[in-house]
Parts: structure tokens; sequence; C-alpha cells
């Protein structure tokens, strides 16, 4: 595990994203967060669901732009770029959704060749070479004839993952990887995040909050609450923490810091009342 | 509200555009072009011959009736090549295409995007109006035409089965009089129209997809929107195009 | 995206099939020329001054039956006359060489055809015979001018002018 603090790091930063503010609407979802992906390391982004992870993974691949602040990758700042612009950096990304988004009229194989159909011309015997290469990577080669609709979540996420690594991308990006997998699909993911990031020497950043796979494998790991990184740091570190916030989000404790209830009135008058006047956000 | 509705127009025009400049999928990638083709017009085509003979057979007989009290059954052929070839061929059609491809694509791109498949493909560098919608949007432009002349072809056959074989009117006649009646013109006119709403079509369907809201609610709603506005704009377009030709 | 013959078969007979159509509709409909099946039966010749709006496929009948239809029209530039060729079915070979045919309408907005009026004589025509008594179309427009023009002439003490315009100067 690396000792040195982000701004240590910040020189070798692949994602830097500075003073960040996005919201929908009047709902504020980020109020000025600062965060840093080292190359060739695993960063992590954790936090409670709805705290806008996926949101900050829209802003960082240039899906949306930011209300303020900035966001710079490969060391061009994204929100000034033209859709041109944007694309040329994505074809140095990956990014693995969280349900997968395999496009369900391809098979498996056509699905991992659908970047390189659209951005190479390769003669079809090297194409299925290196197809069957990525999925032999993830232990799904004897699949390549199957329709998406023939796997099971594990299977199709690293069908997915084979397709984020088939352009053999500098950046990798993770929604949520652990999500909803048995544990042997879980122990696959994790292992092979880890073994892309020393192999290859991709950058990563995964957003997760399954605490004990991220300390497995996360080098740096942020915490997002309240619109704003409350701590970060190695996960020794962020496990030491005194902070009750991180305490409570590493333990697992269902109230506290971060509270349990969605806002909400006041439970007895609303079981009690109408409903009528039930205060709509 | 008039607003609103302004807006609306440019939004869908300014997509339109943004569509149009992968006009070239055709040549570069005839293959989904062609997939798209089928998807619209291949799979539509029985229920398009089926309502055409219908549409036709109801001619003959409506036709007939309406013509005989002036003794003017002869005309059968004229009455119903010209109402098919510039109203019911393009229209009927239209309504058709709306219902049977226009939901499809509609709930395939809305899917798509619900799936993050649209998102997924704009991750990878890759353009989803370039590789989905252009495709679909091209194949159903070229697909209508092709459904209304079909349409109107059996439609013909069913208002000759009726008026000659069942009512009695000359062949002849039937043939002969549309042959003199019936102009260049009018054949044209009808192609016109089943074009503007092959476009007009498509173009709802597609739109609807691909702005949906990314959820099964939202893919029901834009699926149900795609029938309503293209039936509208159908009938619109219909009406102005139809004052634009008579007043030549 | 992989081959799929049957996809791209099932496209290609659409097409095919969907400008089949276009084609039918923008040849076969508008003006002459079509004629499903063979011709059959004999063909007889008649000049007429004015064949109106009739037109090839036009039925011929006698006595209000159908007898056959209009086969050809043309102009002849030697008399100004119109040569309609009528085809007449076979089994009906009695027809009187000295006959007439007169151009009618049907109904009041109804098409025109060929009506035959029978002579008294004891040959037939053939194949390529001729009637040589013919009436012409009456036209519309005509009777209405002609029906203008004595109305006019009624009131012309007054001479009103709408009337006098619309009389033909001519007959
Ligand atoms: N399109 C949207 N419109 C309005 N609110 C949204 C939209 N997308 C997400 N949100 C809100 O933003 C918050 C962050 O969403 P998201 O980034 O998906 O959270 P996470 O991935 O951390 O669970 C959520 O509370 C959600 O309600
Ligand atoms: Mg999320």
């Amino acid at each position: 595990m690396p000792e040195e603090p982000a701004v240590a790091a910040s020189k070798e930063a692949v994602v830097r994203v500075r003073g960040l503010h996005y919201g929908f609407g009047s709902r504020k979802i980020f109020d000025g967060v600062d965060l840093e992906a080292a190359r060739g390391r695993v960063t992590a982004v954790m936090g409670p669901s709805g705290t806008g992870k996926t949101t900050l993974l829209r802003l960082i691949t240039g899906q949306v732009a930011p209300a303020a602040g900035s966001v710079e990758v490969f060391g061009r700042e994204v929100t000034t770029l033209d859709t041109a612009g944007v694309y040329s950096l994505r074809r140095r990304m990956g990014m693995l959704f969280q349900n997968g988004a395999l496009l369900t009229d391809l098979s498996v194989f056509e699905n991992v060749a659908f970047p390189v159909r659209a951005h190479a011309r390769l003669p079809e015997r090297v194409l299925r070479q290196l197809v069957l290469t990525k999925l032999h990577a993830v232990g799904l080669r004897g699949a390549a004839e199957l329709m998406p609709s023939e796997l099971s979540g594990g299977m199709a996420r690293r069908v997915a993952l084979a397709r984020a690594i088939v352009m053999d991308p500098d950046l990798l990006i993770y929604d949520e990887p652990f999500v909803g997998l048995d544990p042997v699909s879980m122990g696959v993911i994790v292992r092979l995040i880890r073994d892309l990031n020393d192999a290859l020497g991709i950058t990563s950043i995964v957003v997760s909050h399954d605490v004990r796979e991220l300390a497995s494998i996360a080098h740096h790991s942020y915490l997002l609450s309240g619109g704003k990184v409350v701590a970060h740091g190695t996960p020794a570190e962020l496990d030491a923490s005194p902070l009750p916030i991180v305490r409570q989000f590493m333990s697992g404790e269902s109230d506290g810091p971060v509270p349990f209830h969605y806002p909400a009135g006041d439970y007895h008058a609303d079981l009690l009342g109408d409903g009528k006047e039930r205060p709509r956000s | 509200m008039i607003g609103d509705t302004l807006s609306r127009i440019g939004r869908v025009g300014i997509f339109l555009v943004r569509v149009l400049r992968h006009a070239g999928v055709v040549f570069t990638e005839p293959r989904a072009v062609v997939h798209q083709i089928y998807n619209a017009g291949a799979r539509s085509l029985v229920i398009i011959m089926l309502c055409g003979l219908f549409v036709g057979m109801v001619l003959g007989l409506q036709g007939y009736d309406l013509l005989q009290r002036f003794g003017s059954e002869d005309a059968l052929g004229v009455a119903a090549a010209l109402g098919l070839l510039k109203e019911l061929g393009p229209v009927v059609t239209a309504l058709l295409f709306a219902g049977r491809a226009g939901t499809s694509l509609t709930s395939e791109i809305g899917l798509m995007r619900a799936t993050d498949q649209l998102t997924a493909m704009e991750i990878m560098a890759v353009d989803p109006l370039r590789k989905v919608v252009a495709p679909r949007l091209i194949g159903g432009i070229i697909a209508m035409p092709l459904l209304v002349a079909v349409f109107n072809v059996i439609g013909l056959f069913g208002a000759q089965l009726i008026g000659v074989q069942v009512m009695g009117v000359d062949t002849g006649a039937f043939w002969s009089q549309m042959q003199g009646a019936v102009e260049l013109d009018d054949v044209n006119e009808g192609i016109v129209k089943s074009f503007c709403f092959g476009v007009a079509c498509s173009l709802v369907a597609v739109y609807e997809g691909y702005h949906a809201q990314p959820t099964a609610a939202g893919v029901g709603l834009a699926t149900t929107r795609t029938v309503v506005i293209s039936s509208v704009l159908t009938l619109l377009i219909d009406y102005i195009l139809t004052a634009a030709f008579l007043g030549r | 995206m992989k081959p799929n013959r049957s996809l791209e078969i099932g496209t290609g007979l659409f097409v095919l099939l969907g400008f089949a159509a276009l084609a039918f509709l923008t040849t076969q409909l508008p003006g002459s020329g079509m004629r499903l099946g063979a011709a059959q039966g004999y063909k007889v010749l008649a000049k007429f001054d004015n064949v109106g709006d009739l037109k090839a496929g036009s039925p011929v009948s006698m006595s209000g039956v159908r007898i056959g239809r209009v086969e050809a029209i043309a102009f002849d530039a030697t008399d100004y006359r119109a040569e309609v060729t009528l085809r007449i079915e076979p089994q009906f070979d009695k027809i009187p060489d000295d006959s007439d045919a007169s151009i009618q309408t049907a109904g009041l907005l109804g098409g025109k055809y060929v009506g035959i009026g029978a002579g008294g004589s004891e040959t037939f025509l053939a194949d390529g015979g001729r009637i040589e008594f013919t009436q012409s179309a009456i036209v519309l427009e005509s009777l209405v001018n002609k029906f203008f023009a004595n109305f006019a002439d009624k009131g012309s003490s007054t001479g009103t002018a709408p009337a006098s315009d619309a009389a033909p100067t001519k007959e």
C-alpha cells in the first residue's frame, strides 16, 4: 500500500477534480469536491447510495457538465472540450457499468468486438484473436456465442469488463462492480480489477460501498457524503480514522452522521394525519 | 404553451439535423440500414397487405353504393384509385406504421437508454446517433413509401375484387376510366405524402425513444407518445400537403 | 455485425415488392396501355368526328349488354377523324354490317361507352370490318354553350354581357 497522500501524487494524476459543484435543479449533489486518481493506482470512491457516485463518473467521462469547478482527465479540461475532444479522450477510457450495459442484440463476442469494429479496421482473424484473448482473461471464452440474455449477472459483468479493456484503455472506471454478485463472482471481479491494474498498469477508479472488498484492492479511498469528500486516505488510514462518519461507514452502523432516513416531516404527524399536508420537496 | 410547442419543434428539428449528419451510414454501414429496413418494412408487410385489402374492399362497397346512385358505378375504378393513391394509402399506412414499427423503434431505443446501452456506446466513443438512431430513421424513411405502394396495389385489387367480381362493375370500365382519370401528379402526390409521413413517423419514434425517461414507466410513456404524436402529425401534414397540392 | 442471410433475403424481397408496386402505380395507372390477358374476339373499325373522353378499354355494348371493348383510339390525319378499334367477343358474331355505332355516356357522371344499334342487313360484321354509320360523343360543354346561345338570343333585347360572351360565335 502506498503511504503518500493524494496531494503528493498530484503530478501523476490521470483524473483531477477541483472545486466541483453540481446539482439537479435546486438539489445540490456536489458542493465543492476535490479528488484525484493517480496513474497506475486503484482509487476508490465510497459513499452511501444516492450521494452522487454515478453522477461523479458521468462528470469525469464528460457526459454532463458541472455547474462550477474543473475536471481534468489526461491533463485536459473536460468541461471545455467539444464533442470530438471528449470522444478522443473516451477512446483512452473503459467503463464498467453497474448493470453491464451489454448491447442486447449482439452476441457476447460481438459485444466485445464492438468498440474494435467501431474504431479500427482489423482483419477478421486478428479481431477474433483479440476478442478471444480478452474473453479468456475474464474466463468466458467458452461463452463467446451466447446472447446477453443467456448470461447471469456475474457473467454479464465479466463480459462488460472484457469489452471495457478490449481497446487497452489507460483509465478504467468501475461503477458498483460488486453489487448483487455471489461471493465467487465477487472474488473473481476483485481479482480481475487488481490483476488488470498490476499487469497492464491501468489507472482505475472504483465506485463502491463494499468497504471490505475495496480495502483489498484500493491504493487510495475517498469517502463522499453530503456533497463533499469527508475523508480520504489509504484503506488503513480510513480504518483508523476517528471521524464518526467514517467510523459509521466503515463498520456499517445503520444510523449515525449518515442518516438512515431520507429527510421527512414528523413521523407521528405523518402517520396520524390524512396525508394531505405532507410536505413535498 | 405556444413557446413550449415552438421549443419542442425546435428540439426535434435540431435532433433531425444531428441525426441526418450521419446519413452516410447508408454507405458505410449498409448492413445496419438493411437490418432496419427489414424491421420497419418487411416485418410490417403482412399487416399492411391485410389492411390494404380490407380498405380496398370497403372502398369497393362504399364507392359502388355511392356511385350507383348517380348511375356512375363505372367510375368506381377512378374513385378507388384516387382515394387510395392520394389519401387512404399514405394515411392508413402511416397510422399502421406508427403502431407497428414506430412503437417498436421507440421501445427498443428507450430500453437501450434505460439499460445504459446508449451511454455505454458514448463511453466507447461511439455516437449512438450514428450507430443506433441514424440507421433506424433512414430505414423507416426508406420503408414507408414502399409500404404505401404495396398497400395501394393490394387496395386496388381489393376494390376491384368487390366492385367487379361481386358488384358486377365492368372490368374494362373499371380500369379504363381509372387510367383515363388518374394523372401522374396524383401518383406523385401520394409518393410525396408517403415520404413526408415516413420522415415524420420515423423521426417521432426515434426521438421519443432517445429521449425517454430511463425507467420502465418512461419507456411505456414514450411508446404511447409515439403513437399519439405520429398519428396527429400524420393527419396534420396530410391536410397541409393536400391543401398545397390542390392549390397548385 | 454478422451477415444474416435470411434477413437480407427478406429485406431484398420487401424492397423488390415495394418497387414493383411503385412501378405498377406510376406506369400502369395514369394513361392507357395496360391490358391484362390476351385479346380475344374479332376487330371492327369505326370512325367518329369526336370521341369525347372515350378510352381504350371502355365497353362496347348492344342493348345495354357488353359485347366487347374499345381496343385502340387513333387519329386519322387524312380526314381529321378518330379511328376507333373495337374488339368484339367471338360469341357475338351476328352483328349486321349496316349497324350503327354511337358514343354514349353511362349515367350522369359515368364514362363513355360505344353503343351499337343493330341494322337490318343479312351479312354480318367480320374481323377487320367497318361500321359506317357513327354518331359522335355528345360533348356536354357544347350542349351547355348551345343552351346559353339560345338563351342569349331570346334575351338579346337587353343584351346581357356575360350571356353573349358565353355564346359560341361559330355554328
Ligand atoms: N436525472 C436525474 N434527475 C434528478 N435527480 C437525479 C438524476 N439522476 C440522479 N439524481 C439524484 O442524484 C443523486 C445521486 O445519484 P447517483 O449519482 O446515481 O447516486 P449513487 O450512484 O451514489 O447511488 C440521487 O439522490 C438521485 O436522486
Ligand atoms: Mg450509482
